[in-house]
């Protein structure tokens, strides 16, 4: 099919399909006027039966808990994924000197003192706002996604102001790979708690503690933390990977050489 | 008349959807291709997160308000939530396949690559 046919054809399609949409939507209520009684009800279930002030929090790690772990389980597989496609096939004998960047074939322009500063200025800020969010989720806007894309910024902002071996000295591989593994286990892990004491999966097993402190909400903040631990950990593999595929290739000529 | 004015906000998400249609049938380039699906995609957020809206609504964390309190609505917000973090991941892999697809072929143009088939 020529692009042009397949233009006029998209046309129609498009055509069709937004129609459709937009009859769907003038079904809708007006903008802004939604009635729906769910939201005030899993408002007050949050607030008052799991102690959760943020209701955000309590749908994904409580109400629907269980789709969200389906989905971490699309982000699991997809970062697999990734790292199943950018493997090296290719061995470098020492991954150190690999690490350089060698695809330039030329000394690397080290970063530049405005960019290491800042960059080490924001390191700390960051792994402080990252925890900070991961643990306030059942309190305020934030929890285990937010905080975990936070905290997997940090090796980003020391691989900008260093190299790529100082990114796998604060981050090696092998503990974050394990890191998130564990973490999506303990997910489950949680859930059959529960199951064990004759509970629904994923039901609250902890104490709730007081509505407002950093200690309540029971499992809602201990889901929210192994997430966060499996978010962060996800991204970081995904940044090593796509680090690993644009700086530790070896130019055709060299290799099988050390 | 009044219908298109009260609901013309979703329209919004109707044309960011067209938008990453467009892209994706016309697209020279697959990296443009995948940026293409993110927009596509980022239809849902819009029409998620209007959905849920409610006039006067504050965010819905009583953390420092009285329970009752008018507040825009919370499910949907979380299903936005999630979209967001797995959409980021599905980049990744398809960028991932885009890396391949260069180093194997050489291309990155999708009807070059038809024309390679066979």
């Amino acid at each position: 099919m020529s692009p042009r046919t397949r233009r006029i054809l998209f046309y129609f399609g498009a055509a069709g399909l937004v129609t459709i949409l937009a009859w769907g939507v003038l079904g809708l209520p007006a903008y802004g006027q939604y009635q729906g009684p769910y939201g005030d009800l899993v408002s007050y279930a949050a607030v008052q039966s799991r102690h959760a002030t943020d209701v955000v929090s309590a749908v994904n790690f409580d109400i629907r808990a269980i789709d969200t772990l389906g989905e971490e389980f699309i982000l699991f597989t997809s970062v697999m994924g990734v790292v199943l496609l950018l493997r090296k096939r290719v061995e470098p004998k020492d991954v150190d000197e690999a690490a350089a960047d060698v695809a330039t074939g030329r000394e690397k322009e080290p970063p530049s003192n405005a960019v290491r500063l800042l960059c080490l200025g924001l390191v700390g800020v960051s792994v402080l706002f990252g925890l900070y969010i991961v643990t306030h989720g059942q309190l305020t806007p934030g929890g285990g996604f937010q905080g975990g894309v936070v905290l997997a910024t940090v090796p980003l902002l020391v691989y900008l102001a260093a190299d790529v071996r100082v990114l796998h000295q604060i981050a090696p591989r092998k503990l974050v790979d394990a890191g998130e593994a564990l973490a999506a286990g303990a997910f489950i892990g949680l859930g059959l708690v529960a199951v064990a004491l004759q509970e629904p999966f994923l039901t609250n097993f902890l104490p709730l503690g007081t509505t407002g402190r950093i200690d309540s909400s029971g499992t809602i903040m201990a889901i929210s933390i192994v997430t966060g631990i499996e978010v962060g950990g996800a991204f970081v593999v995904l940044l090593s990977s796509f680090l690993a595929e644009t700086l530790e290739r070896i130019p055709e000529e060299h290799r099988g050489e050390p | 008349m009044t219908a298109l004015v009260t609901h013309l906000p979703f329209f919004v998400a109707i044309w960011v959807l067209a938008c990453g249609l467009y892209g994706i049938i016309t697209s020279k380039n697959l990296v443009h291709l995948v940026v293409c699906v993110a927009v596509l995609q980022s239809s849902t957020y819009v029409l998620l997160v209007l959905v849920g809206f409610r006039e006067g609504g504050a965010a819905p964390v009583f953390y420092d308000l009285p329970l009752g309190t008018l507040v825009v609505d919370p499910i949907v917000q979380a299903l936005m939530l999630t979209d967001v973090v797995v959409e980021a991941t599905v980049m990744a892999l398809l960028l991932a396949m885009v890396v391949r697809v260069y180093e194997r072929t050489g291309v990155l143009d999708p009807d070059a690559l038809l024309r390679l088939r066979g």
